[in-house]
């Protein structure tokens, strides 16, 4: 007989009879299984076997909802691109899988409060869980992001949090002289759950929409609260937790701002100029590479030669063994570009205060000061296809606060 | 007609079920944080009702931090794997009750916002389905056996704020629903001492207050009113009975109505506040000085529903109104009264257009609060023709209950993604079916046979979990039956003559028990010494020695001769024998006694 996930069927096992309706099969669940929405709402499996009677009472009925968004067209013009990730996801209440949202309206259901104030102008570029992030996807954010500016006073995009600093960081270079804010926001908890950080996010976010800041920036949780968002300069944000609301932090810098009731700006920004310049090249020669003790020269050699670039996260101070230096040089020489960020993450790097780091200098390794190994890694990528052949002047210049001079005690937390 | 069904929730006395902290409560506090819930829609694009009802209280919660919780009771880290130990456990319990067994569990999240759970749901899964268990009133149903988390604990509320500690939540719960098939308080009280005797013989629950408790289920007239989170067992016949009441009132109140047929179209809430610009009552006075509005609307043809010799409507009303903030109503069958006085009471009535077979309630309250409870009670006063309205009440310590919320729909079920399905192989349920504790009447016979005691004795011993405390006496002392009266007899009838029975501890018992075993006493002096002992704290055996029976039957003799010509009464050596126990103070065995004195008078009348 023919059955199909939403019928109601009636199953006979050797244990009795059940009766529910049919649930699509679960990635983990046994080859033999038939999942069973029973009445009192519980989900239960039941073994199929060579005797077992499957009765449909009734086929699927369909209950689809549509929900409109209202536009308030007087309202202040915001645009939110979604992208997919936990903020924009959802059970599909029929499956029970966690669903990227499908349509403008499914990305705000968090926040059904903005249509009162805002003319929302929502479209979904795609959706992706943020693991799965490319360049390209990075350039297809910042042509959308570009095209907003003229409407909106600020473009809202939801993100996968895995991913978002890399984005973010991408964001910043591709989009100089920003006329209004472009604002990353995430949740750790999907928008279908009651205790969901989307909301406070989302909400919050939206008041910079009301100020003069011009940058990218990542908008979430300030602390395990529902109280204050923390808004991080992208180039300076990482995740550091996997699983925490308050998973981001400014890394060598204060959040830009404290968003509680108010908007409380806590360091210096960049304000709104334009018109923005959009540059989307990107060199994806370029690799990232975290050095282990006991790492094998050869494989440094094997990838660095085949890019144009070479980030490397090293220890301490930015160091590498020494029997790796005689790799750098050869990949310099063979005009590879070789920048050391550290994997303390906090600091600076020095590559003058011990021997190794001053056989790495002579071998033509570029410290990177205290840029964050991930935002090296996007920044090369981009200096080599907008700046050739001013790679090292390039990686050192300030262009979007990616690094700083000085570092102050209170930013170490 | 009364049915109930119960839902009994017992706490397992393992790890938590998501994780790996332990399960006892602390008082040590590390730290809290402060969180908010939003009611999620469902698949319908509908709010659930119960849940959105938690949401207009607008409340934040604030969580403590113990050392027994972590990220997880947090909802900052996924679920773990489910306790392996705890799924055992439900499992056996499954097999208790006679119950099929899923083939795969499923842990489902029940969306739940009052801020009981930080995630804002309850992660649940259904375990074993359509069981029974054999009472003494036949065999009850048992619908489902679900193995789920213990909510958070509440501390404290006030304005706006719930406090919940964090380390209750996770802790595993079993839940047993039955049928509703209990046709009476008292046998819901007694379906209760049976599934709790047998999730007790696992021997792997948590005990004490609050370690299990039990949610009812009661309808009379069709619609269904749960009763949440009774934790005491003699509290339950009397909610039972309490609702069933209130119930019987709310059936007979739609009668009533549906008689009168009033016009309940038009309700209109009308501002009342300038009339009470004056008044006496403290509380409308204190309202206005905030800023608050007195609301007013006239129900038509209620009068004598809100209060009245049979009809207590009205605090129906207040206690829904509670629930959203407002302290409460007043209504115009207790009215003048509350400092609100007669003046004010006949222009309320002019105001409201009120008739002589009317009602009118108003309430203070800030006016978007007011208007709100004004539209719930409107809703609340119109559906009192159908009769009992579904919802959730709570109980409180007197076995009334209160209004708490409506009832859940069966949409608030949505699957826990981040926990995968689990498989249970025959295997297993066969290796955990080998480890079935005893059943009730399996552990009756055994503890009667065991002891030489009666079932019904035996029972009371289960019933009052008392057999451990019961065989280590008679571990000293191998009479069943006189541990059993001087335990669950003697004890208690001292208590009820007003005497501190709490000073009889078990340094006490041992030593009455061990004279038992020597002869030094008999049990007929156990109450004496008992009583000695409580008021002067000594045990003076050598007082009580048994009499020696050339010199009891000289003191029976004696007895006799002073009081056979007195007695009245047809049950000569009854009364003979009453008179002489109570000379003999305990001194000599009653049976004995008995006997000789039967020898005597008999000898008399032959004579």
């Amino acid at each position: 007989m023919d059955f199909e996930p939403g019928d109601l069927v009636e199953i006979k096992t050797k244990k009795g009879v059940f009766r529910g309706i049919m649930m699509p099969k679960h990635a983990f669940s046994g080859e033999d299984i038939i999942i069973l929405k029973l009445e009192n709402g519980y989900n239960i499996g039941i073994k199929m076997e060579d005797d077992t009677e499957i009765r449909v009472i009734s086929k699927r009925t369909s209950r689809e909802t549509h929900r409109e968004i209202k536009r308030k067209v007087d309202g202040i013009g915001v645009s939110v691109l979604g992208t997919g990730g936990t903020i924009a996801s959802y059970v599909d209440y029929t499956t029970g899988a966690v669903k990227p949202a499908i349509s403008q309206e499914e990305l705000l259901l968090a926040i059904p409060e903005i249509e009162d104030k805002y003319n929302i102008k929502s479209r979904i570029i795609f959706s992706i869980l943020s693991e799965n992030m490319k360049v390209e996807h990075w350039k297809i954010i910042a042509k959308e992001t570009f095209k907003e500016f003229d409407e909106s006073k600020g473009v809202i995009i939801p993100h996968g949090t895995d991913t978002m600093a890399y984005t973010a960081s991408a964001l910043a270079f591709m989009l100089q002289n920003l006329p209004s804010p472009v604002i990353l926001v995430g949740a750790q908890r999907s928008s279908d759950r009651p205790s969901s950080d989307a909301y406070l996010n989302l909400i919050s976010s939206l008041k910079l929409v009301d100020t003069d800041l011009g940058e990218v920036v990542i908008s979430m949780h300030g602390s395990t609260s529902d109280t204050y968002i923390h808004v991080h300069r992208g180039v300076r944000a990482r995740k550091m937790h996997t699983s925490r609301r308050d998973a981001f932090r400014s890394i060598n810098d204060r959040p830009i701002a404290i968003i509680g009731n108010d908007v409380v700006f806590t360091n210096t920004y960049k304000k709104r100029s334009g018109p923005a310049v959009l540059r989307t090249d990107m060199d994806e020669k370029v690799a990232l590479i975290y050095y282990y003790p006991n790492m094998d020269p050869e494989i440094v050699y094997d990838i660095g030669s085949r890019m144009h670039g070479l980030i490397i996260a090293g220890t301490g101070l930015g160091h590498v063994s020494e029997d790796i230096i005689p790799v750098i040089k050869d990949l310099k020489s063979k005009g590879v570009f070789v920048g050391i960020t550290s994997q303390c993450l906090y600091g600076a790097v020095n590559l003058n205060v011990y021997s190794t780091g001053r056989e790495m200098i002579l071998a033509g390794a570029i410290p990177l000061k205290d840029m964050l190994p991930e935002v090296a890694y996007v920044k090369l990528m981009w200096v080599l296809a907008n700046h050739p052949g001013e790679e090292e002047e390039r990686m050192l210049e300030n262009m979007v606060g990616e690094f700083s001079e000085r570092r102050v005690g209170i930013e170490y937390v | 007609m009364f049915k109930a069904g119960l839902e009994i929730h017992q706490q397992l006395d393992t790890k938590k079920l998501f994780c790996s902290c332990n399960s006892n409560l602390s008082d040590n506090v590390l730290g809290e944080f402060t969180r908010v819930l939003r009611p999620v829609q469902s698949e319908l694009g509908e709010y659930d009702a119960a849940a959105l009802m938690e949401s207009m209280k607008k409340r934040m919660f604030i969580y403590q931090i113990t050392e027994n919780s972590c990220l997880v009771e947090m909802d900052e880290e996924p679920p773990h794997d489910v306790n392996m130990e705890a799924l055992e456990i439900a499992i056996l319990v499954s097999l208790m009750f006679n119950c099929k067994i899923v083939d795969e569990v499923h842990f489902m999240r029940k969306i739940v916002i009052d801020g009981s759970n930080t995630t804002g749901f309850q992660r649940t899964a259904l375990i074993g389905m359509d069981g029974y268990i054999n009472t003494e009133f036949g065999k009850l149903s048992i619908k489902s056996i679900c193995l789920e988390e213990e909510a958070a604990r509440k501390i404290d509320e006030h304005e706006g704020i719930a406090i919940y500690r964090l380390d209750r939540l996770g802790i595993p719960l079993i839940e047993v629903t039955t049928g509703p098939e209990l046709r009476s308080p008292e046998e819901v009280k007694r379906a209760a001492q049976i599934i709790g005797y047998a999730l007790r013989s696992t021997k792997k629950v948590k005990r004490g207050l609050g370690s299990i408790r039990q949610d009812l289920n009661i309808s009379t007239d069709g619609e269904r009113v749960e009763v949440k989170g009774v934790s005491r067992l003699n509290l339950i016949e009397k909610i039972a009975y309490y609702e069933m009441e209130r119930q019987a009132m709310l059936i007979s109140l739609a009668e009533e109505i549906k008689k009168r047929n009033p016009p309940l179209e038009k309700m209109d809430i009308i501002d009342v506040t300038d009339i009470f610009r004056e008044t006496n009552s403290k509380i409308i006075k204190n309202g206005i000085k905030k800023g608050d509005k007195v609301l007013g609307i006239r129900v038509p043809g209620f009068k004598g529903l809100l209060k009245s010799d049979r009809y207590r409507f009205g605090k129906e009303l207040a206690e829904l109104v509670r629930v959203i903030g407002v302290p409460g109503i007043f209504h115009s069958d207790e009215l003048p009264n509350y400092g609100i006085n007669e003046a004010e009471v006949n222009e309320l009535k002019k105001r409201l257009s009120v008739g002589k077979d009317d009602a009118f309630i108003i309430l203070v309250a800030d006016e978007e609060k007011g208007n709100k409870a004004m539209k719930y009670m409107i809703d609340r006063i119109r559906n009192a023709i159908k009769g009992v309205n579904p919802e959730t009440r709570g109980p409180r310590d007197d076995g009334t209950t209160e209004y708490l919320r409506p009832l859940p729909g069966s949409e608030r079920m949505y699957p826990e993604t981040d926990v995968p399905p689990i498989r249970i192989t025959m295997e297993m349920i066969e290796k955990i079916r080998s480890m079935l504790p005893k059943s009730y009447e399996e552990a009756i016979i055994e503890i009667s046979k065991k002891y030489g005691i009666s079932k019904q004795q035996a029972e009371q011993i289960i019933d009052e979990e008392m057999e451990d405390y019961f065989s280590r006496f008679y571990s000293i002392y191998q009479d069943g039956n006189t541990v059993f009266r001087i335990l669950f007899n003697i004890i208690p009838e001292i208590e009820k003559e007003g005497l501190d029975v709490s000073k009889i501890d078990y340094d006490v018992l041992d030593q009455i028990f061990i004279a038992l075993r020597e002869g030094r006493i008999l049990k007929e002096a156990v109450p004496y010494l008992l009583k000695i002992y409580i008021e002067k704290n000594s045990l003076p055996f050598e007082n009580f020695k048994p009499m020696e029976l050339k010199e009891l039957e000289e003191f029976l003799e004696k007895i006799v001769n002073e009081n056979i010509e007195k007695i009245k009464s047809r049950n000569l050596e009854g009364a003979l024998m009453g008179i002489a126990m109570e000379k003999l103070y305990g001194r000599a065995d009653g049976e004995m006694v008995n006997s000789i004195i039967r020898r005597i008078v008999e000898g008399r009348e032959l004579k």
